[in-house]
């Protein structure tokens, strides 16, 4: 970070020069007829300039409702934010006027979504919706708006982009149509790129070309991206930092090479044994037993011990705090190191 | 690519679950808390629902008033509909007739609570015929599907792009019988005849959702023939949503009878009802406005009781706009 | 594009031959006297006998003289030349007199619907639940459940002879107020069936994944809403109301009987009640393939306004 405007908010103490994105013990229920969710519980993270940030969990770990609650595009209701901070540039997010974070979007912060076939207005043309944001934001006139939705459609690599301008998001192949969302988030030249499961509505193939479209993008107009997935093979070449969620919590933090190496949490350790590989080939396959917590009744203490190996009566009584590791890793476990010895062997 | 199996089924899951209208939480939610929570009926939420509905109790409370109606008009009154003196011609409401008497010199009330049942009876029964006729080509088409069903559904089209009272005149002119058995018979023969496109479509579409569940795959298993299957698996799940559309066909049927016996071509004298009842007020409506009012609001009342119910149970088992 | 119209247009010929074979079997198939059953209980002068067999080739017998007359009407309907009715008038007459009327009063129905009907349910959809869409619903539900029998007359009796605020009959030639009551009738049926399909339709778009990508991409609300929203929402309501004008032509039988407005429903009105079968025949089938058409022309207006559709 070297140009960040720090506001001065007596409330909460900012270091100077912080993180580019910073979410601090941000906590989200869902009030619904039938009870409150406790959908994140104290998520804290952050993004420098230039990096690239995983976030891994389960469906219903809460990944992609932190990603919603920056963008500030959760429905309220029936979200509702409890408590914490989005610091972006040192500014809280949160405490501002709904019109100053429109201006976020789209221009600081943008995002893409996992399906773009209904992500994408079905009834306009591509080259009309990206050019939208230009004529909308940037108060592009038409004929400019067009030519930059043709450079930005090359810039996703979709052949024959001026031709497809005024084709409607139906008539692209699956790959085809995330490169169109891609080529839509990028039209404001965004400083943090959100990607929200981009690649699990595609073919394996498909995948791979989007993910490497994505990794060349952000160096090449040096964004920072938070990348979230629940496909550990997704994030190994591309993320340079890996934060796991589990039950709206972060259960472990690390760069991505000590992370593979040696896991510190039982859950990261389970979701790794649990790839195949080509080195174990014959042996059965290990899961994670049992079933993603009920987030109306999200187990007392650590929310994993209904299903952890490591699991004491600790476990059950005491909500483990994030233990350091030491790198810039920690582990919301009771037994992270006894846990990392483990992985390590 | 490295999917778990946990998150796998979890993701399975959740995409099942409704469309994915809701942004991630509601998805996420729903998916555990069917896991942990208790299970609890479709219907048995309906009913729930339904209870706290004061349209549900109403209408409910005036499609019984009106059965009764016509069941026993005695009760309701204690005048004779046919009593009809000319010498009386628009007197205003007295002790002897509430309402007064019309144009004929007969009890506007009288004549009212006399007209239920013949208009219930065309709308019950025609909703009956109209059913069975549904259940019949629905439970074909959506059972054995392929030729079957184009063929059966291009027939609903052709029936559904019908203008019903279009049709209904065409098919009724021909009718020229005076006797109140033949009219009442060839009203809800053309109704049912016109009007069962909706509720086939219905039963069609949830014997297909049936025909995919696993008991109906494990009977077959079993050995259960296609008869068997259809009987006693299949049409209980068909049953629920026809009840629903045919009550709200049903009052529309009311209204349909009213309205061709208006136009003159429903029932006749001496049948009472409504619609003709309606017409001739409409004309005397300068001498005196009471034999207008009187059927428009008895008829008015059972058509919206009809359909009021039928929508509150229609809302009640549909979870999607809750 | 163009096949699609061509499909449609295929499938629009052969409804048509459907629907003219019916009405036309039930009209004079398996009638002891097909002259008397066109007449109904009125007593038919010879003159009038003679007419009609000559003008529907009555002494032709059997199967083939039944496809030979049925041919014969469909030369005439599409020639336009629909005969006299019972009166000695030209129907072709009678009904040229009569659409510009029925038009008329049908683009009343249509405009009140459209302004109100989609303009609440637009604003019922984004406020769902509040006290504006609960009454909304109710409201529609009381229009939806009075018939048309019960609606016009009462209308035209408290408005038009009781407190007098609208004239309460057209008469001959109708002037733009005098047909404002009976258009509003005409038009609260549709106006109410287009409030609850906006309704939902809205309601329904505004959780569409598509709003959330508007929105990430930091437009206004107001943009989001009237244009993304709308654009979507209203596919199926244009499509209602097209269906709807045709209804609306062909369906203001109640209406224009009511309020003596000299339109085609009304003179179908009036064949009915003087058992006049040749103009109720001709009426009938004019009013078929109106409806035919208009079924048509919503096809290819929605396949315009969806272009899923219009690329398949």
């Amino acid at each position: 970070m070297t140009h960040s405007v720090v506001q001065p908010t007596p409330a909460s103490p900012t270091p100077e020069g912080g993180h580019l994105l910073e979410v601090r013990d941000l906590h989200v229920e869902f009030r619904t007829g039938e009870g409150v969710a406790k959908v994140i519980n104290g998520v804290s993270y952050h993004l420098d300039a230039g990096e690239t940030l995983a976030v891994l969990g389960e469906s219903g770990s809460g990944k992609s409702v932190t990603a919603q609650a920056i963008m500030g595009i959760l429905d309220t209701p029936p979200a509702v934010i409890r408590s914490g901070e989005i610091r972006y540039r040192g500014r809280d997010l949160l405490s501002q006027s709904e019109e100053e974070r429109r201006q976020v979007r789209g221009k600081e912060i943008a995002m893409i979504f996992q399906d773009a076939l209904s992500a994408l207005n079905p009834t306009f043309p591509v080259g009309w919706q990206i050019g939208e944001t230009l004529r909308q934001r940037a108060g592009m006139s038409r004929g400019d708006a067009r030519r930059r939705a043709v450079e930005l459609m090359d810039l996703v690599k979709i052949p024959a982009a001026a031709k497809r301008l005024g084709d409607y998001p139906h008539q692209f192949s699956g790959g085809m149509r995330q490169r169109v969302m891609i080529a839509m988030a990028l039209a404001m030249d965004p400083k943090v790129l959100i990607a929200d499961e981009p690649t699990t509505a595609l073919d394996v193939t498909v995948q791979a070309q989007i993910m490497d479209l994505l990794a060349d993008l952000r160096r090449d107009l040096d964004m920072a991206m938070i990348l979230i997935t629940h496909d550990l093979g997704v994030v190994a070449g591309v993320a340079d930092r890996i934060a796991v969620m589990y039950a709206g919590r972060i259960v472990e933090h690390a760069d991505v090479r000590s992370l593979y190496r040696a896991p510190a949490h039982p859950y990261t350790k389970g979701l790794l044994e649990s790839i195949p590989r080509m080195d174990q080939r014959g042996q059965k396959l290990s899961t994670i037993r049992g079933l993603p917590p009920n987030l109306m009744r999200i187990p007392s203490g650590c929310p994993f011990h209904p299903r952890c190996p490591y699991a004491q009566q600790v476990c059950v009584d005491v909500v483990p705090h994030d233990l350091v590791l030491g790198d810039g890793r920690t582990s919301a476990c009771h037994f992270a190191q006894e846990v990392r010895d483990d992985s390590a062997r | 690519m490295s999917d778990f199996e946990t998150v796998a089924a979890s993701e399975n899951q959740a995409a099942r679950r409704g469309p994915s209208g809701e942004p991630g939480a509601p998805n996420q939610v729903g998916g555990t808390s069917t896991l942990a929570g208790k299970p609890r009926s479709l219907a048995g939420d309906a009913w729930r629902d339904l209870r706290r509905k004061p349209i549900f109790w109403i209408s409910l409370l005036l499609v019984l008033l009106f059965t009764g109606m016509a069941a026993v008009p005695g009760l309701f009154t204690s005048n004779d509909p046919a009593d009809c003196v000319l010498a009386r011609q628009h007197a205003g409401p007295s002790a002897g007739a509430i309402f007064g008497y019309d144009f004929q010199g007969c009890d506007t009330y009288a004549r009212a609570v006399y007209g239920t049942r013949a208009s219930l009876l065309v709308g019950a029964l025609s909703a009956l015929l109209t059913g069975v006729i549904a259940l019949v080509v629905g439970m074909l088409a959506g059972f054995f599907g392929r030729w079957v069903d184009a063929v059966l559904s291009r027939v609903i089209d052709v029936v559904l792009g019908i203008p019903l009272l279009l049709a209904a005149i065409v098919l009724l002119k021909r009718v020229s019988s005076d006797s109140s058995t033949v009219r009442i018979a060839a009203i809800i023969f053309v109704l049912a005849v016109l009007g069962w496109t909706t509720a086939a479509r219905v039963v069609r579409s949830s014997v297909i959702t049936a025909k995919e569940q696993d008991y109906v795959a494990a009977a077959r298993m079993l050995g259960a023939g296609n008869g068997r299957i259809m009987w006693r698996h299949i049409l209980p799940n068909a049953l629920a949503p026809a009840v629903v559309v045919l009550t709200i066909a049903l009052g529309s049927f009311i209204a349909a009878e009213a309205t061709l016996s208006f136009l003159g071509i429903g029932l006749k004298d001496p049948t009472i009802s409504w619609g003709q009842d309606i017409d001739t007020g409409r004309v005397h409506m300068r001498e005196s406005a009471i034999p207008l009012l009187v059927p428009s609001t008895f008829l008015a009342l059972t058509v919206l009781a009809f359909i009021m119910l039928g929508d509150a149970i229609r809302d009640a088992f549909d979870p999607k706009l809750r | 594009m163009f096949r699609f119209i061509l499909r449609r247009l295929l499938q629009m010929v052969l409804a048509f031959f459907g629907t003219t074979l019916i009405v036309y079997a039930l009209m004079f198939a398996g009638q002891g006297d097909p002259i008397q059953a066109l007449a109904g209980e009125r007593p038919v002068t010879e003159a009038q006998r003679a007419y009609l067999t000559e003008k529907f080739h009555l002494d032709q017998t059997g199967v083939g003289g039944f496809f030979y007359r049925y041919f014969d009407y469909i030369k005439n309907l599409v020639q336009g030349d629909l005969g006299e009715s019972l009166t000695g008038r030209q129907i072709g007459d009678i009904l040229a007199a009569a659409w510009p009327v029925t038009v008329k009063l049908a683009l009343i129905a249509m405009t009140v619907a459209v302004l109100f009907g989609v303009t609440a349910g637009v604003l019922a959809g984004i406020r769902r639940a509040s006290i504006f869409d609960n009454s909304t619903l109710v409201l529609t539900l009381l229009v939806l459940g009075i018939p048309t029998i019960v609606l016009a007359p009462l209308a035209q009796y408290f408005l038009g002879v009781r407190w007098q605020v609208f004239p309460p009959t057209a008469g001959s030639d109708p002037d733009f107020y005098a047909l404002l009551l009976p258009g509003i009738v005409l038009g609260s049926l549709s106006l109410a069936t287009a409030l609850r399909l906006t309704r939902t339709s809205v309601a329904e778009n505004l959780r569409a994944d598509y709003v959330r990508t508007a929105r990430s991409k930091g437009l206004v609300k107001r943009r989001i809403v009237g244009v993304h929203v709308l654009r979507n929402s209203l596919i199926p309501v244009v499509t209602f109301l097209g269906v709807e004008l045709g209804n609306l032509m062909s369906g203001a039988i109640i209406t224009e009987g009511v309020f003596n407005i000299p339109g085609v429903g009304f003179n179908l009105f009036r064949g009915i009640r003087t058992e006049d079968g040749p103009l109720v025949v001709g009426i009938v089938s004019v009013l078929v393939v109106v409806y035919l058409v208009s079924n048509l022309v919503v096809d290819v207006l929605y396949a315009v306004l969806d272009p899923r559709i219009r690329y398949e």
